[in-house]
Order: C-alpha cells, then structure tokens, then sequence
C-alpha cells in the first residue's frame, strides 16, 4: 500500500436551514474550499466519492447522479458510499483505498446533508404494520443504551453535561460551527430540558444543513499534508442475543486493527487530538472506552479529570464535533477533516498546540456501523 | 404452505427543495409563463438550466431566453397513466427541444392518439392556469406550431415542495407469520436457534450469529424484566401516547433478547433496571396479529432481578 495525504478540506457554514443555496449548492460550497485549501483545480481530479446518509432523509434515492454536474464527476469514476450516520467516515475511507490501492494519483471526497429539507423521523421509524410503535427518534433509541452505561460504568450523572458544555465551547471557537455557546456551562445543561431521560436537550446535537470535503492524494501539493497512517471499518446487525449494546464489538474490532496498522500501542499517550462521533454527550466516554483510550467503565474518569478539554491529555472534539453540528451524512466526513486540520495546524482558534497524530471516527445505525481513521504529520 | 399475513404500509411526506439560484430563476420564470435555459462553457443552451457545467463543472450564469415551441426528438406512448402522472387520459412522454434550446426537456404531449405523435413534430407549451413555480406549471406540450400565451408578472420562488407518497404490501415473513397467529390468540410463540440455542422474541428466520434457521418453536410466558429505558418527555410527529412516558427494553423469561414496549401504571422516576413486569392485554375482540394486542407492561410487584440476570442483555 502506497501513502496517501488529506492536502486540502474544507466546509460549509453549518445552520439550522441553508436555504439559500441547493444541495448542489451546499456540495460546492464545501469543495470550492477543498480544492482551494488543496491548491488544485479540476483536472486534478482522478476520481470523486459522494456520501449521504439513508434515502429517506430527503427523499433522495440516487444523489450521486443529480449531483453530478455539481462534483465535477462528468467523465470520471463516481462511488456512492452508504452506511448511515458514519457514512462521513466510510466515504473518506473509500477514498483513501483508492489512492493508497494505487488506482488513482488524486480523489475527491465529498458528503452532504440538507436535514431542514428531510424526514429524520421518517426515515429512522416508518411504522411497520404488526408491531409496536413506541420508538421516539434517535434520541429514544440510544437513550436506554445510555443508561445502561451509566449503571454500568457507575458513572456519576454530571459527566455528560461536562461532555456537552465543553463540545458546545469549543464549537464557540470554530467559525463553521452551527452551535457557538462561548457561556454554556455545566449547570446551565443540567438545567435544560429532559427529553429522552438520561438525555438532556443541550445533551443533543442540532439538526444541520451541512456539507464536507477533503482532497486525498498520493503526494504533497503546494500546502501541509496529513498523511493517513490507518484506517478501518467494521459491521455488525442492529441486534442479535447477547449483543453489547454500550460497548459495540464491531467498534472495538475496527479500533484494534486500527491501532495495530497504525502502530500505535498505547492510544492515549501517542493520540494527540481526536474527532470522535458523539451525537449525545454520553457517548464521549463510551467510545473512549471502545476505542481503547481506557479501560472498560473508566472512560468517564477522564472527561471527568477534563483530560478532553483543549490542552487537556487527549482533547477531544475540539472543533465543537457532532454535538455543535449534526449535517448527517457529512458530519463523520467532518471528523476525519477536522483530525487532518488539527496535524495540518490548519484549525485556527480551536487548533491543539503540537499535534502530529490525531484520530477521525463515525458511527452510524443503531451503533453498528463504524469507520475510523489516523493521521498524521510525518509521511509513512 | 398458508400465504403469509400481508397489510398496506402508506408512507408519505411533503419534500421541500431549497432551488438555489439556477433553478430558481427557471421555475420562477415558469410562473410567468417564460421558458428559461443557461449557456453553458462549449456555448450550448441547457434547458431546464444546470447549476455547474457539464463540461467545466464551473457556476454557470449566462441566463437564456428560449421559446415556448420546440420540436419532438423522441417519445413513447403512455396508454394507461399512473397516479401523479401529468395527464390522466392516454398522453406522449416526449423529448422536446425547445426553439433556441441545445438540449431536450422530457415532459408530456396531449396528443389524444400515438397516430398523431412523430419525431419532428412541432409542440408548444400549455400553461397551467394556477401557476406556483413548478415543472408542472407546464400542464403538458400540446400538437401546434402557434406561440404559447404571453409572459405575465410573478413573485420569484425560491423553494419547492415535493411530495412523495409511496404503497406498500408489508409481508410477514414465514417465520413471522406463526408468531403474528400466535398473537391473535393470545399466545407468544418464540424460536430457538439449534446451534447457540438462544430464544428469539419475536423469531428471526436465522440466527444473526449462527446464519443457520432457527426452527425450534417455544411458548414464553407474559412476565419479563425491564433490561433498560428511558422516559420519553418530547412529543414528536405520528406519538400516541401522550408524553412523559416509558420505553422499556422487556426480556420475557426464557427469552435472549430484549424489545422494545411500553411501560404503563408505575410513575416515570419509580421504573428502575431490573423491575419485574407482566403484559397488559387489550381486550380479546380487539386483538389482532400484532403486538399492539399487549396494550403495555406494568410492574408485577415481584422483587427486582438481580444485576448480573440481565447485563449481558444491555
Ligand atoms: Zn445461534
């Protein structure tokens, strides 16, 4: 496998509606930059891979054809990657393999969501006759998997406040960030709404119009690189007999063999920023822990310790993350970019001091897709 | 075998469309009964207008008036329209090129019989009386080389609704359907995987671990044990029950996996992981094949099950 570089990225201004633009629009709003950021221009392009999240969302069944003018894919290769909410993280994978694969010089990833002009509650839950419907989105869903971790790990209750005040803080630092609370605090989520009990309202991400993209290629353009030192991507069913709801083995399967090809032994001493997917504060330490930053039902010490604050030992999601910005199928996308621009020390004010290694990941389903990847300064 | 139960499924939602400036300046212009293309790099007139050039993918900009006549370059017979097709009496889906346009526009022709449709006859639009910014703003292209009516004033639109509505037949599964029989009498009909031996409720045609047919069927009793929940405050789109609430994962005994139901008759704070709980059956003439026939739990007041019965459920 030959290297391969993230040498440009770039985003859109996240909102509740962007109504002013088209979902071609928001596409090129993001790539413009990227390839700005990249220094390149179109004929630089080999191949394009487009990521969406489920058809239902907006309705749309093949956005990879009608976008196609708009992603400069006419007369190229053009690749749909589809794996729900981690559908970000999958599509800079893909991409990745065919530069590292040695298929293409040069590709462009691109991945979108328009959530104002969708039906997240339609797609999550059409009502299926012969059962019973008392799901309540994907806050109902993963609520009850929330709890079971806390009795689990015996977390103590103001962990996920912590989590949220400090994400929706760092979003006040990132100029695309749909969510900029500079004055959230502990307290302030605490006080807000219970919505799907042990979910709190500041405990969710927002519902965004977004999109990202990022140029991967096998050499250094005219700026900074981050070069891509692994990635992985496992499955698993939505539910089968004794499935680990909390601490997914599918995740855990994806973070080993990330690490192994990375060779890295000890995650949290040699990661020096990680973007991890955390739609609901709570799974800020349960992925620590499936990603293997701690031990099993410790992860929560260290949010608590704020060891993920920004100049803390592992700052995580310091652009603010999914629970700043939630345009779904790009926010796993918006992970593995901000861990490139935090190795590029392109991240501006919420830029971690020194990092030369830094962690991308997504999850999507009903935690059941994962997609993960490492980057890092020095080319392999 | 008997034929599966079956039931319509009827999903449908109003779309909404941010146009953007491209297609916007068309269906805008569609209200004001203009037909409007884009120039694109290699000078060629598309029409309806692309945001990014096929050839370039450069922002295209350079507006073009076309005529509302044009010229068939292909079309096929419709004898029997489908809902939500453009006309409802036998029409022409043609490829139109309108006068001054490179590019055709697929849209219908009100021809009355396919003896009168041929490539290279002439067509011209005829406008919809209540026109809202919308491809549809075309009723259809009708057999005549005379000007469509002339431009009118309108407000510019921006956004575009879409509604999709699609019908379903829901089949059970074969393994489904003596479990949905089994509901309508009352009865909660599980199956066991030879291989791992765990018991599904409801029962899969497979064993998610094992890939192998899960063809042991077991009878479970109405008593089980809340693995976890949450409280759900929030109303949303389609509830039915009014907020707050509980939806509880209940693992029958003698089940190896939890769903997902309803739990009524014990407040909100005092549900606990662990409670024991017995189904609430809804009337006998109200049952169905379905698991709506439990109406909900409640707490069975027996003592809560120990930790370690249920983690590895969670
Ligand atoms: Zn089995």
């Amino acid at each position: 496998m030959r290297p391969a570089a993230v040498v440009g990225t770039g985003q859109t201004h996240h909102a509740a509606k962007r109504l002013d633009v088209s979902m071609a629009g928001l596409c090129r709003e993001a790539i413009d930059r990227a390839m700005a950021d990249a220094g390149v221009d179109w004929p630089d392009i080999d191949a394009v891979v487009l990521g969406k999240a489920p058809d239902l969302f907006e309705g749309v069944m093949m956005p990879e054809l009608f976008l196609s003018d708009a992603l400069g894919a006419v007369g190229k290769p053009l690749l749909r990657v589809h794996t729900a909410g981690s559908v970000g993280g999958s599509t800079g994978n893909v991409a990745a393999s065919l530069v590292q694969s040695g298929v293409h010089d040069r590709v462009l990833a691109v991945a979108f969501e328009k959530q104002s002009e969708s039906n997240a509650m339609w797609a999550l839950s059409v009502p299926t006759p012969f059962t019973m419907p008392v799901h309540a989105g994907a806050g109902g869903y993963f609520a009850p998997h929330v709890r079971a971790y806390i009795r689990r790990a015996g977390a103590p209750e103001h962990v996920g406040a912590m989590v949220a005040a400090k994400d929706r803080r760092n979003g006040a630092l990132n100029p695309y960030a749909h969510l900029k609370q500079p004055d959230i605090t502990v307290e302030s989520v605490r006080a807000s709404t219970m919505l799907w009990d042990p979910i709190r309202y500041d405990e969710t991400c927002p519902s965004s119009d977004g999109a990202c993209a990022v140029v991967i290629s096998a050499a250094e353009t005219s700026g900074p690189a981050a070069w891509i030192r692994a990635t992985a991507m496992r499955t698993e069913p939505t539910t089968f007999a004794g499935r680990d709801q909390v601490n997914p083995q599918a995740g855990r399967d994806a973070a080993r063999a990330l690490w192994k090809q990375a060779g890295i032994t000890d995650p949290l001493s040699e990661v020096d920023a990680a973007e991890i997917y955390v739609p609901f504060s709570w799974f800020e330490p349960m992925w620590l822990e499936n990603l293997g930053f701690t031990d099993t039902g410790q992860g929560w010490k260290l949010t608590e310790a704020g060891e993920t604050e920004i100049g803390g030992r592992l700052p995580v999601n310091p652009s603010g993350g999914v629970l700043s910005s939630n345009p779904i199928g790009a926010s796993g996308l918006l992970r593995f970019a901000e861990a490139a621009m935090q190795v590029m020390g392109t991240a501006g004010e919420h830029q971690v001091d020194g990092v030369r290694t830094a962690l991308g990941h997504a999850y999507g389903g009903g935690s059941q897709f994962f997609a993960m990847w490492v980057v890092g300064s020095e080319r392999p | 075998m008997t034929k599966p139960l079956s039931a319509p499924l009827d999903v449908g939602f109003d779309y909404t469309r941010s146009t953007g400036p491209t297609l916007g300046r068309f269906l805008s212009d569609l209200r004001r009964r203009k037909v409007t293309g884009i120039r694109g790099s290699d000078g060629r007139v598309h029409v309806p207008p692309l945001e990014y050039d096929p050839v370039t993918a450069e922002r295209l900009t350079e507006f073009v008036d076309v005529a509302s006549t044009g010229v068939v370059r292909g079309w096929s017979w419709i004898p029997e329209p489908l809902e939500a097709q453009p006309l409802d009496r036998p029409f022409a889906w043609a490829l139109i090129q309108l006068d001054g346009a490179d590019t055709s526009l697929l849209h219908a022709v009100d021809a009355g019989s396919p003896d009168r449709m041929s490539t290279g006859a002439r067509v011209r639009v005829r406008w919809r009386a209540d026109r809202v910014g919308a491809i549809t703003d075309i009723e259809c292209f009708e057999l005549s080389d005379e000007p469509s009516d002339e431009p009118v004033e309108a407000d510019d639109v921006t956004m575009v609704t879409t509604p999709v509505h699609l019908h379903y037949t829901h089949s059970a599964s074969p393994t489904e359907d003596p479990f949905l029989r089994g509901l309508m009498d009352g009865r909660l009909i599980a199956q066991r995987c030879p291989a791992c031996e765990k018991v599904y409720f409801p029962p899969r045609p497979a064993c998610p671990t094992d890939g192998v047919p899960t063809t042991d069927q077991i009878e479970l009793s109405d008593r089980g044990t809340i693995t976890t929940f949450c409280v759900v405050n929030v109303p949303f789109l389609g509830q039915r029950i009014p907020p707050p609430y509980v939806s509880a994962y209940v693992l029958l005994d003698g089940a190896d996996i939890p769903f997902l139901h309803l739990l009524l008759g014990v407040a909100p704070e005092d549900v606990r992981m662990g409670m024991r709980v017995e189904a609430v059956w809804k009337p006998r003439e109200e049952w169905g094949p379905t698991m709506q026939n439990i109406d909900h739990f409640r707490p069975s007041g027996e003592p809560d099950a120990p930790f370690d019965s249920y983690s590895q459920h969670l």
